[in-house]
């Protein structure tokens, strides 16, 4: 297939997250998807701005909107699912007139077109679809047992989002499951893992997603697949203080969900990053044959 | 057990928040579910459904002054479990707004690590994370505490130790100042409408 979207990697894809910009370009590449970076993109101004002022949130998201609309841009994909809320939401706002007033007044701009935002799993799945995805699988992830973990925000409002179920959503499970991964049915697969809290109170973070680790390792799984910067961060990279804090010892490999796809798709661990992560995801991946 | 004492509600509280948030707090008929669901709520001082009742009672200051506003997440799962279609998550966070400009901070980390965070993106236009870290810890006073990921980070190649810096930076910085109302340094507009 060939598809040309706008792409939004967000801040992170550019820092702590780099190993999932890098791996859904080369993903979406795999699957001939052609994403176009929107022009001098910019910060969407993430949860920090929505708590200061929605007006404010909304001119920082909106830039990117009309950027990418005069591009010739009308969809924008972005992978972070807090880019994703903030973007939509702005979009979603913008539809009353006296909002989208207040915040032409900040941007001094017509905002008259706005691209549409979709997550790069809603594109995935309703885009490329399923029979697609399995159809590029080289290496199928037979033998890893997966709980696909999508946090707080991925569907959520539903009606913004528009996307998937809110409270169950399927479309990471199905994506990996057209890999070849035994996906196992997760409970907390919505429930938050303490999110931007990490620098102020850690201990929240430890708890939250203390419990997502315990759930999972009860579970039996080989690894978490994750489709948030935050979630990863927050399960990967803080994986030793969540044991500390509660005396466990986990050390469950969390990858994005598009390292996965990509690796089932004969990408190698350099194309998809895998060295970025922290907990070692080698001895897993060994075990099922796939490195 | 704590005694309320009887006070006159607040009812220009009241209308202010449900004129910015677009939602009609007095829908609310205490069903817990919002709560039931909140999992910042081993770690608030007045949960949830609580800060709905006192919202309907106009109990501002209690409101304002409360840990909760600051913990929330927006994660967004109250919003999706109340039976009354409450946009609760966007009712706190219009408290928070209102507590902010009310000059109240109960969790003054929370909010350092905020205005850190918008501190680089007004700067650079997109957010520098090493720069954010810097500010946060400038602003508490903290030695960060997360000390011991620096060595788990710095081999990945995650922490950029240079921001990027986009064309459209003045055009962000301008979006900030046109926010808090301030006027356009003469100097700096010249040519540039982005
Ligand atoms: S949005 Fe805030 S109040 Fe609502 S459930 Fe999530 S953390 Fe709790
Ligand atoms: S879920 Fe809705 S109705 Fe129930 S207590 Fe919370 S806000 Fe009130």
């Amino acid at each position: 297939m060939t598809l040309t979207i706008g792409y939004y990697p967000g801040c992170s894809g550019a820092g702590t997250s780099v190993e999932y910009d890098q791996s859904t370009r080369a993903v979406c590449a795999r699957l001939g998807v052609t994403l176009r970076d929107v022009p001098d993109w910019s910060c969407c101004g993430s949860t920090p701005a929505h708590t200061v002022n929605h007006v404010l949130s909304a001119a920082l998201s909106a830039r990117n909107l009309e950027l990418a609309a005069q591009a010739g841009l009308e969809v924008v994909t972005t992978p972070c699912p807090s880019c994703l809320a903030n973007l939509r939401i702005a979009g979603h706002k913008m539809e009353q007139p006296a909002f989208r007033d207040d915040v032409r007044a900040l941007l001094e701009t017509e905002c008259e077109t706005l691209a549409e935002t979709k997550s790069t799993l809603q594109v995935m799945v309703e885009e490329v679809g399923l029979d697609e995805v399995q159809a590029r699988v080289t290496k199928p992830l037979a033998g890893l047992r997966v709980a696909c973990y999508y946090g707080c925000i991925m569907n959520r409002p539903p009606e913004v989002m528009q996307f998937d179920d809110p409270e169950h959503p399927m479309a990471m499970d199905n994506l990996l499951t057209a890999c070849g991964a035994e996906v196992v049915p997760f409970p907390l697969k919505v429930e938050c893992c303490g999110a931007a809290a990490g620098m102020p109170r850690k201990d929240i973070v430890a708890e939250l997603s203390g419990r997502l680790l315990d759930t999972a390792a009860g579970l039996g799984v080989d690894a978490i697949a994750t489709a948030c910067p935050l979630c990863q961060m927050n399960l990967d990279l803080r994986q030793g203080q969540a044991n500390a804090a509660r005396g466990t010892r986990h050390a469950i490999p969390v990858f994005y969900f598009t390292q996965l796809m990509g690796l089932a798709m004969g990408l190698s661990a350099r194309e998809v990053g895998l060295s970025k992560l922290v907990v070692n995801p080698k001895p897993c991946l060994e075990r099922a044959g796939l490195l | 057990m704590e005694t309320i004492t009887l006070q006159k509600p607040d009812s220009q509280f009241l209308r202010d928040v449900r004129e910015r948030s677009g939602q009609e707090p007095s829908n609310c008929y205490q069903c817990g579910n919002c709560t039931a669901g909140c999992p910042y709520n081993f770690a608030y001082d007045i949960p949830v459904s609580r800060i709905m009742r006192l919202l309907q009672l106009g109990r501002r200051d209690e409101i304002l002054q409360c840990k909760s506003l600051w913990l929330c997440a927006t994660c967004q799962s109250c919003t999706t479990r109340c039976p009354n279609g409450i946009d609760v998550a966007r009712i706190v966070d219009v408290l928070r707004h209102m507590a902010r400009e009310a000059g109240y901070a109960t969790e003054r980390n929370v909010k350092a690590f905020g205005d850190a965070f918008l501190e680089s993106v007004e700067k650079h236009g997109r957010v520098f994370e090493v720069g954010v870290v810097a500010g946060y810890v400038r602003k508490t006073g903290r030695f960060w505490t997360d000390i011991e990921l620096g060595p788990k980070m710095l081999p990945k190649g995650k922490l950029g130790l240079r921001p990027h810096s986009i064309q459209g930076a003045e055009h962000i910085a301008r979006i900030f100042r046109r926010y808090r109302g301030e006027p356009e340094p003469a100097a700096t507009t010249g040519g540039e409408t982005k």
